[in-house]
């Protein structure tokens, strides 16, 4: 393309390939814009461009010459080779090392030997493999495109009728058309056989809940299905999870204690034995924070007011699970009086009857009203008064 | 019978009988008994160069008998665990206002000094006292019981590796990594900040010691995986995976479809 | 082939004789016998045949399916590993091997096995490992190939199918991993499945019910480890693999699309054929994604279970995210404000956790599957295409992905807000409150914003057409006038840029066509739509515009705009 002499102010060169337009000689007249700034005649141009058709082919070195094929043929028998090498390296360190062993490499730590001698043999033994094959393909075979041509999706019309006709005519021989009884009857037979299975899938995956979900250990000793038997005397709360009971004077101002009702875990030293059964399960209803808290501290709304009265000279304690989604509150900042969530940061404080400030719960933490025996250790004076955990749609 | 048997019902018996069975009772006691874990008591000398130290350094915040101002807290109570919690770490003197008191880089006093200072934030009202050693350094601890006391009372806030955690407003749990024994079981015991006290009635001496053996085998195990990526869990895992890990099979894809040279 | 063609006169005789071939060696002629012993029986000649000659495009950005698809073979192969030491087991036992801050600790069977996996099976660490991380990057090369389908267009007719089957695949792959982590019954996925019981818990009505159901009565139970371990091992995989089967097959069949380009039309396919480049390419790219993985599984570290120590009920950990592809899920809930839960008559609605707990993923992937049918209501488009749209051809389409990826976005980084408040010393607070107003807010930015730069980028192009290339050679004419030399482009990359097809919105019809005849009609709300969806639509450059540009060059800002190109139809 050279440059013209007739530049416009526009841009250099007007001259183009004679393959773009059909009649070179209409240009000056065929095409304008009119005074609206609209295209007016089309000059015998076609509507839309054409598609040019494939670039020409483009040699690679190894193509042109043979010495840059031996030389793509040396990288990648290279690649291969290491790929062997890295599984040599992987069964040497096999039997060289235990899984104990540990070695200190800079940017990454103390880490065990075996995994990173393992990892990194594999990993060349199968890269030497992949970019080997890649880059054969890409230096020695052969890189001219090539076209497949595609055929409309749709299966001919002559086909489609056949099936159509082969569709009718067995549904026809079957004499389903002329037998509504028959296709009454096996409607109903194939929309109902799989209810068995459902049925009992649904039916027996799971028992039912029953009320369980409004009751804790703090109500009565397990029996075994999801009751309680009340107990005769108020169970005492003690440490999780060393099981020790707690005397309200060792519970000083600022302290949390992380508790559950006696006779869930295992004490050697007080003798007592821990549920044999449903350890986890008990804990996930019955986990109570304890903390204590100046009287003064308490709000003087309704809640706040309550929750003092719940507890025993400023100790309270609330069920650990939160009323959002069931994971346990257990972060307590004893400057701000503030329970916090760690799941989706749900905040209570414990000031105004853990009242939600924030976050996605809206229930406060229920409260469990405490008082000390005679021994001054802290008992639970009564169960909860309502569902813990997370809401569901019979909770009341 | 001999001389002593023949002097049975002197009056003076029953008396030295009592001293015996005092004495015996409180041997016993003194030595049988759990021990409170404190450390050497304090001097007067100590309280006075304590008490000038604190002047110079302290006053401005905590005024000049700790007794607070509204800048810094009343001292009165907080003992002398928690001085040498704070100085200890670095955290105070506090290098600039904040949300909270991040550990220090360098520790501006020397042990003597915050011993001192220690010893005068005793004198103003009885509180925690620097623990005695045997239960600090982890060992003969029970590093599987320390776990679970950890993973019940310490995880929520500090995450399961001691990485460190959120709380509200800004608040932050503090990695637990290359903290002395000492002055884990001094947080444990003082409650800084927004962390809740743990006194030894909740958490036994026994008891912090299996902590601070836990905490001290999590840190020689290392991360036997490789890269750790700060302990935080599956968040920087994903990072990982879309920054790095797509990055690296993209450029190959790319590498794989571009012309032979 | 021949690199030095004729060097002597006479060879130019031999121009029309065929090839010779080198006759077949020893080992080829053993292949050739065990070939011919298989076609003796099965007679798949013609089948292979077709498979050998088959012709793929050449694009990386088609090999993200691939990337997704080698993952989730490697999860399979170290899969079947991992089975051969885990124990799928919520019974107690108390740990005994070489870990030692667990040594003496009661944990499940599962746990202790998993621990023995990574500190006592010699290799264990690295097939757990690798197992993760190409979980990790099935689930994240699957999303970036779903990107791709989409903002190319990929998913019009005929592959509307093989889109709603993508999408199947990726909500299972969600599931799939998720019951996947779950297994080891750690604290942090025992967190998570703590929370999945609470969000059956939600569920209006059944929700108490759904949740003895699954877990086999009160959380946790002894049930859901080996439940889930049919699930993750046995029921999910075979769904995966029968999917992902039927997904390439239909791909084989209907041929992949290609980029518009020189030589390229809606009724070819350019490229290589199976044999032997894309074997060989294909083949080895399967070995570099496995052995990246494998490397990777040296270096970096994931889900280190011995750190986060066994599930108890009571205990949990600072940071309890899932992993990334149910961060989406997560943050939802994290931004849910607990307004949304209802009390009355005894009954409690719990919005705040069902919305993003229950309803979130089968609104957003329902949406997403009937994408393909939407588009093609409104664009009243019918027809085949197997060639793909430059997103910057589609302003609309692209700005609503832009929109839609904002908002799952915006959702996925709410789930690291306790993270972002420790390593950027934020107020955790102040994080949740901005997201709860961007995940509202950005979307619609972003889509203004994406849809202005892709018809910005259009008439970029419209104008490099009209133009040609700037050279940046500046040319002074004997008159003192300066100007900057274009050169015109060459028919390739005209083609590039100018080779696409122009749309316009449906119209309004009557109900009746030309003769009277009652013929389905365009209604409001359609109309409404594809003028939306045609806004400011720019045509592709015609002859005729280049050929006005070249004689009114005062007018040309018309000609770039488009808006002359409205006068002809």
């Amino acid at each position: 393309m050279s440059s013209d002499t007739d530049a416009t102010p526009r841009g250099g060169s007007t001259a183009y390939g004679a393959d773009d337009f059909a009649a070179e000689e209409s240009w000056s007249t065929a095409v304008r814009l009119d005074d609206g700034h609209h295209v007016v005649g089309d000059g015998a141009l076609p509507a839309h461009f054409e598609n040019p058709g494939l670039p020409p082919h483009v040699e690679r070195m190894a193509d042109k010459s043979e010495k840059a094929a031996k030389r793509a043929e040396r990288q990648v028998a290279g690649l291969f080779t290491l790929s062997i090498l890295g599984t040599i390296l992987f069964l040497v360190a096999y039997f060289a090392f235990d899984t104990a062993h540990r070695s200190w490499v800079p940017g990454l730590g103390n880490v065990s030997t075996t995994n990173l001698l393992f990892g990194i043999g594999l990993g060349l033994a199968l890269l030497g493999i992949g970019l080997g094959a890649v880059h054969w393909a890409k230096t020695l075979m052969p890189d001219a495109e090539v076209v497949e041509e595609r055929h409309p999706m749709r299966s001919s019309d002559a086909a489609r009728e056949e099936f159509v006709g082969i569709m009718r005519d067995g549904g026809e021989k079957a004499q389903l058309f002329r037998r509504p009884l028959i296709k009454a009857t096996l409607g109903g037979a194939l929309g109902l056989f799989s209810l068995p299975l459902l049925v009992q899938l649904v039916g027996s995956l799971g028992p039912l809940p029953k009320n369980h979900l409004s009751l804790t250990m703090w109500n009565g000793e397990p029996d075994g299905h999801g009751g309680y038997t009340p107990y005769d005397k108020r169970p005492r709360l003690v440490t999780d999870p060393e099981a020790m009971p707690i005397k309200a004077e060792h519970v000083t101002i600022g302290s949390v204690y992380h508790v559950l009702p006696e006779g869930l875990l295992a004490n050697e030293e007080l003798g007592v034995e821990g549920l044999e059964h449903g350890q986890l399960e008990e804990k996930g209803k019955a986990v109570v924070l304890l903390m204590r808290l100046d009287p003064k501290d308490f709000k003087p709304t309704e809640r706040g007011q309550k929750a003092l009265s719940w507890g025993y000279q400023g100790i309270v304690a609330y069920s650990k699970i939160c009323t959002h989604v069931g994971c346990p509150v257990g972060l307590y900042e004893r400057t701000t009086h503030h329970l916090l969530c760690p799941c989706h940061q749900s905040t209570f404080d414990v000031t105004d009857g853990c009242r939600v400030i924030f976050g996605p719960a809206k229930r406060p933490l229920p409260q469990l009203k405490i008082d000390v025996d005679d021994e001054g250790y802290l008992i639970a004076a009564e169960p909860f008064h309502e569902a813990v955990g997370p809401s569901f749609w019979e909770r009341g | 019978m001999n001389a002593l048997a023949a002097r049975r019902r002197h009056p003076a018996a029953i008396f030295l009988l009592l001293l015996l069975g005092l004495i015996l009772t409180g041997g016993a006691y003194a030595a049988l008994a759990p021990k409170p874990a404190i450390a050497a008591e304090a001097s007067a000398e100590q309280v006075k160069e304590g008490q000038e130290l604190f002047k110079t350094n302290c006053a401005t915040c905590h005024g000049a008998n700790a007794l607070g101002t509204n800048v810094g807290p009343n001292l009165a109570g907080v003992g002398a665990a928690a001085v040498d919690f704070q100085m200890g770490t670095g955290r105070m003197p506090m290098a600039e206002p904040g949300v909270q008191a991040p550990r220090g880089k360098e520790v501006q006093f020397s042990e003597e000094q915050i011993a001192a200072i220690g010893a005068f934030v005793a004198s103003l009202a009885p509180g925690p006292a620097v623990p005695a050693e045997e239960y600090t350094t982890g060992a003969g601890g029970d590093p599987g019981k320390g776990g679970e006391i950890f993973r019940t009372n310490c995880s929520m806030c500090h995450n399961s590796a001691g990485a460190g955690g959120a709380l509200t407003r800004g608040k932050y749990a503090p990695k637990l990594t290359g903290v002395e024994g000492k002055h884990i079981y001094e947080a444990l015991l003082t409650g800084p900040q927004s962390m809740p006290v743990f006194n030894d009635d909740n958490i036994s001496p026994e008891s912090k010691n299996d902590l601070i053996a836990y905490l001290k085998a999590m840190e020689e195990e290392g991360n036997p995986g490789g890269m750790a990526l700060g302990s935080l869990g599956p968040v920087p895992e994903g990072l990982v995976a879309w920054v790095f890990g797509l990055g690296v099979l993209v450029g190959a894809a790319y590498w794989l479809g571009q012309k032979g040279a | 082939m021949s690199t030095n063609a004729y060097n002597r006169p006479a060879e130019a005789l031999r121009s029309g004789d065929k090839p010779v071939t080198a006759p077949p060696s020893a080992g080829a002629k053993k292949l050739g016998g065990v070939a011919g012993w298989v076609d003796d029986r099965l007679g798949p000649a013609k089948g292979v045949n077709y498979l050998m000659k088959k012709v793929f495009p050449d694009h990386w950005s088609f090999m993200l399916g691939e990337i997704a698809m080698y993952s989730m073979i490697v999860c399979l192969l170290t899969g079947v590993f991992l089975t051969f030491w885990f124990i799928p087991s919520a019974g107690h036992t108390t740990y005994d091997g070489s870990y030692v801050p667990l040594q003496g600790v009661g944990m499940s069977e599962a746990y202790a096995s998993s621990l023995k996996i990574s500190f006592d099976i010699k290799g264990g660490l690295l097939i757990r490992q690798m197992h993760h991380w190409a979980a990790l990057m099935f689930i994240v090369a699957l999303s970036a190939h779903m990107l791709r389908v989409f903002f190319t267009g990929a998913f019009r007719k005929p592959r509307e199918l093989n889109w709603v089957i993508g999408c199947i695949l990726s909500m299972l792959a969600l599931v799939e991993g998720f019951a996947g982590y779950s297994l080891p019954d750690d604290l942090l996925s025992g967190t998570g499945l703590r929370a999945a019981q609470g969000f059956m818990q939600s569920a209006p009505v059944i929700g108490s019910y759904l949740a003895y159901m699954v877990f086999d009565g009160p959380f946790p139970g002894e049930a859901i480890i080996p439940r889930l371990y049919a699930v993750h091992v046995l029921l999910l995989p075979a769904i995966l693999v029968g999917l992902f089967t039927a997904h390439i097959v239909m791909v084989a069949v209907q041929k992949h699309t290609q980029y518009p380009g020189p030589g390229r039309t809606n009724s070819n396919v350019v490229g290589f054929p199976v044999m032997p480049v894309y074997a060989a390419k294909a083949g080895g790219f399967f070995f570099i994604v496995f052995g990246f993985i494998a490397v990777l599984s040296a270096l970096v570290q994931i889900n280190a279970i011995w750190v986060y120590g066994p599930y108890d009920t009571s205990a949990v950990t600072a940071g309890a995210q899932p992993d990334w592809y149910m961060g989406f899920a997560d943050g939802a809930l994290r931004l849910l404000p607990g307004w949304l839960e209802f009390e009355a008559f005894g009954y409690t609605l719990s919005l705040n956790v069902a919305i993003g707990a229950l309803m979130l993923i089968p609104i957003m992937y329902g949406i997403m599957a009937a994408y393909p049918f939407i588009e093609a209501w409104v664009t009243g488009d019918k027809r085949e295409h197997h060639l793909l749209d430059r997103p910057r051809n589609q302003p609309t389409r692209t700005a609503l992905g832009v929109a839609a990826l904002t908002f799952y976005g915006v959702l996925m980084f709410a789930a690291a807000n306790d993270i972002m408040a420790i390593k950027l010393h934020m107020s955790i607070n102040d994080i949740t409150y901005f997201f709860r107003t961007a995940v509202f807010v950005l979307p619609v930015i972003a889509f203004w914003a994406t849809r202005r730069v892709c018809l910005s980028l259009q008439r970029a192009d419209r104008n490099k057409v009209l133009h040609g290339r700037e050279t940046g050679r500046i040319v002074r004419t004997a008159d003192g006038q300066f100007f900057e030399a274009h050169e015109p482009l060459d028919p390739y990359t005209r083609w590039k840029l100018a080779g696409f097809e122009g749309q316009q919105p449906l119209e309004l019809t009557s109900g009746v066509d030309a003769h009277g005849v009652a013929a389905p009609s365009n209604g409001k709300w359609r109309t409404r739509l594809s003028r939306f969806y045609f806004q400011d639509v720019v045509q592709p450059v015609t002859p005729a515009e280049l050929e006005a540009a070249h004689h009114d060059g005062h007018a040309t800002e018309h000609l770039e705009a488009g808006e002359t190109t409205k006068a002809l139809h």
